[in-house]
């Protein structure tokens, strides 16, 4: 069958459904925010609960893969056993030697951390690519990651710097990088005022990010070689992204953080669904464009400097996220693209904590390698999709 | 109802002036149909008369009351856009993008009511895209998006609304269409509409007004009677033209000379007659 019976084919299904549609109609049960994914003739009525229904079902794996991440692996712990643990540590009552500070001090807040980091990446993710429809648009891609790294790197090769110092230095390099990004795609004409106007204005920001990132590359490289080797190697596991350091102090870090920007994120979606109409077409239905546009950037670039900062630049998380939520429930959502970050890293860090070494003689990889070695292929597959479905 | 002014407008994109010194009303409950050649400036007029772009100088107003001294959400319930290439996000329904007109009516932690519901029902069925509600935006024709995109304008309720050539990229059936759906949104609701079009003809037969721009300013305005003539098609496009009254309408009707085509003698046009 061509392209084009089947398009008669929907349009007569479509035709045929009228009296059903009327019927469903003013009772209004299907709102504006849930839809199918891109399925075609499947009809939307099976499909039409499965955005909410499928952002629960990443929640729910998220769940379950934060209590394997906890039970399972190299140190195994029951459940009734872990309530024990988490409860005399609550309560100040008495501890399982050994278990208590595995468990405590160790999988919790790695685990607490993972799934943080994931979310925040993942959210970050999700925002960027949203606002300038373009896979391409994720901070660990358009070189704020790198702007992090960057200062990381400088911080522990120069100044010597170590634990929190590392942090702070990585949140302002992100930053400076994202406010340098901003200013250039925000310079030069604006064009005539056609509707492409806000495209290029994207375009611009990955290109510069893109630019800017190869540049602080290039810082990275030039001061792991004049680091001696104990600096660079530190300097490394930094770079690689890993929760091998993972602490309570860290995770009260970035709930502290959460605590701001997930509800500024909650309250940019409902503009940014309108933005996603284009600039001109939002700001006919009341969205101050210019104003939306920075308030979603300064939240995305916060939150990956944060989880940055948290665990180092774990590769390709946030770039992975958005697209595979998308996938997965049929369109651009923030809060599985949140989900599905924490999936990632949460899976990632599993494999190579646990996985990994059984493979390669005891060689715990950091999780970002992990991610890295996923992002690669993806992106291809990511390329090799798009161009079908244009064609 | 709502008056859309422009006085003394002065509209520029960084240092290029576009349209300058430019007053005009659109007036209320009528089509107005805003023609020029490419580049004279009519979708920057949009795009000021609309809160795109912030004029240079003079001021427009609704109802007298500046449009940048309101609320933007608030301007956004009375006077409506309809940009020339909005984006429909990947995979969403018809009933989605339509609902998506209703933003400005939504409150900052009041999501969707029935009157939501109602209004997207009125504004599918009055663009026959009913029986397409639960259809994927992708899927659909050309000028059946165009349609969608029109329901969604519809869906803001807005008193005033500007379109930015609705028109492009449709054949001329879906052309005639379009203008014929918002021509009976105008009479049945008494909504202000201004489009800009390219199309002179079907400007010259569908608008109650039409104002004529080149350079930034505006040459003429007024029925298309008066305003569409061989010497302002002369004038305003640099093309030699006839210009007869539609024997559908008794609009006039452009006929382009160009180069390659000899003119019949004169006098069997000249039997017929324009109708004001």
């Amino acid at each position: 069958m061509s392209k084009a019976d089947l398009a008669n084919v929907r349009r007569e299904l479509g035709e045929n459904a009228p009296a059903e549609c009327e019927l469903a109609d003013p009772a209004g049960p299907v709102r504006a925010n849930v839809g199918p994914p891109r399925s075609g003739l499947m009809g939307s009525a099976l499909m039409g609960r499965s955005l909410m229904g499928r952002t629960a079902l990443l929640a729910f794996a998220v769940i379950v893969l934060f209590a394997v991440s906890i039970l399972l692996g190299s140190y195994t712990v029951t459940v009734p056993d872990f309530v024990r643990i988490l409860t005399a540590h609550l309560t100040g009552g008495e501890r399982i030697p050994g278990a208590s500070f595995i468990v405590m001090e160790t999988k919790l807040p790695r685990a607490v951390i993972g799934t943080m980091i994931g979310i925040a990446f993942g959210l970050s993710g999700a925002l960027f690519q949203t606002m300038l429809r373009n896979p391409l648009a994720s901070p660990d891609v358009i070189g704020i990651s790198y702007g992090a790294s960057a200062a990381a790197v400088t911080a522990i090769v120069v100044f010597g710097a170590s634990g929190a110092a590392v942090s702070g230095a990585a949140l302002c390099g992100a930053m400076a990088v994202a406010v340098l990004i901003y200013t250039i795609s925000r310079s030069g004409s604006p064009g005539s005022g056609g509707g492409n106007h806000a495209n290029a204005a994207g375009s611009r920001l990955i290109l510069a990010g893109i630019g800017i990132a190869a540049a602080l590359n290039a810082v990275v490289n030039f001061l792991m070689t004049r680091a001696d080797i104990r600096t660079a190697a530190e300097a490394l596991i930094w770079l690689n992204g890993s929760l091998n350091s993972a602490s309570w102090d860290r995770a009260g870090v970035l709930a502290l953080a959460f605590l701001v920007l997930v509800p500024a994120a909650a309250l940019l979606a409902g503009p940014l669904r309108i933005l996603e109409l284009g600039d001109d077409a939002a700001a006919g239905l009341g969205i101050r464009v210019g104003i939306t546009r920075l308030g979603v950037v300064a939240v995305a670039v916060a939150l990956a400097a944060v989880a940055t900062a948290a665990a180092g630049p774990v590769a390709f998380v946030a770039f992975l996220a958005g697209p595979i939520a998308r996938r997965f429930t049929g369109k651009a959502s923030l809060p599985a693209g949140a989900f599905v970050g924490a999936l990632i890293v949460l899976a990632a860090d599993y494999f190579a904590a646990n996985i990994a070494p059984l493979l390669l003689d005891g060689t715990v990889l950091p999780v970002g390698v992990v991610t890295g070695a996923l992002g690669a292929p993806f992106l291809l597959w990511l390329l090799v999709t798009a161009n079908r479905k244009d064609a | 109802m709502a008056v859309l002014n422009a006085k003394d407008l002065t509209l520029q994109y960084d240092q290029r002036r576009v349209v300058e010194g430019l007053t005009a009303e659109i007036p209320e409950g009528k089509v107005t149909m805003i023609v020029g050649a490419n580049a004279c400036g009519k979708s920057t007029l949009l795009r000021g008369l609309s809160r795109l772009l912030k004029p240079a100088g003079g001021t427009v107003t609704l109802d007298g009351k500046d449009i940048h001294s309101r609320p933007a959400k608030e301007l956004a319930r009375i006077l409506g856009l309809l940009p020339q290439h909005p984006t429909a996000p990947d995979g969403i329904l018809v009933r989605d993008l339509v609902g998506r007109g209703r933003y400005p009516h939504q409150g900052f932690f009041r999501s969707w009511s029935a009157g939501d519901d109602l209004a997207v029902h009125r504004a599918l069925e009055a663009t026959e895209t009913l029986e397409l509600a639960e259809r994927n935006v992708d899927e659909l024709s050309g000028g059946q998006r165009q349609r969608v995109w029109i329901a969604m304008a519809l869906a803001q309720e807005t008193e005033v609304l500007l379109l930015d050539e609705p028109t492009t990229y449709l054949d001329l059936a879906h052309q005639v269409e379009v203008l014929d759906l918002i021509t009976d949104l105008n009479r049945r609701r008494g909504t202000t509409v201004a489009i800009v079009l390219h199309d002179l003809n079907l400007a010259a037969r569908y608008a109650d007004h039409v104002i004529a721009m080149k350079g930034g300013r505006i040459v003429a305005e007024g029925t298309s009677a008066d305003v569409v003539t061989e010497d302002l098609v002369r004038d305003v496009f640099g093309l030699d033209s006839r210009v007869l009254p539609d024997p559908i309408s008794g609009t006039p009707l452009i006929v382009p000379l160009g180069r390659h085509h000899a003119e019949f003698p004169k006098s069997e046009t000249a039997t017929l007659e324009l109708v004001p």
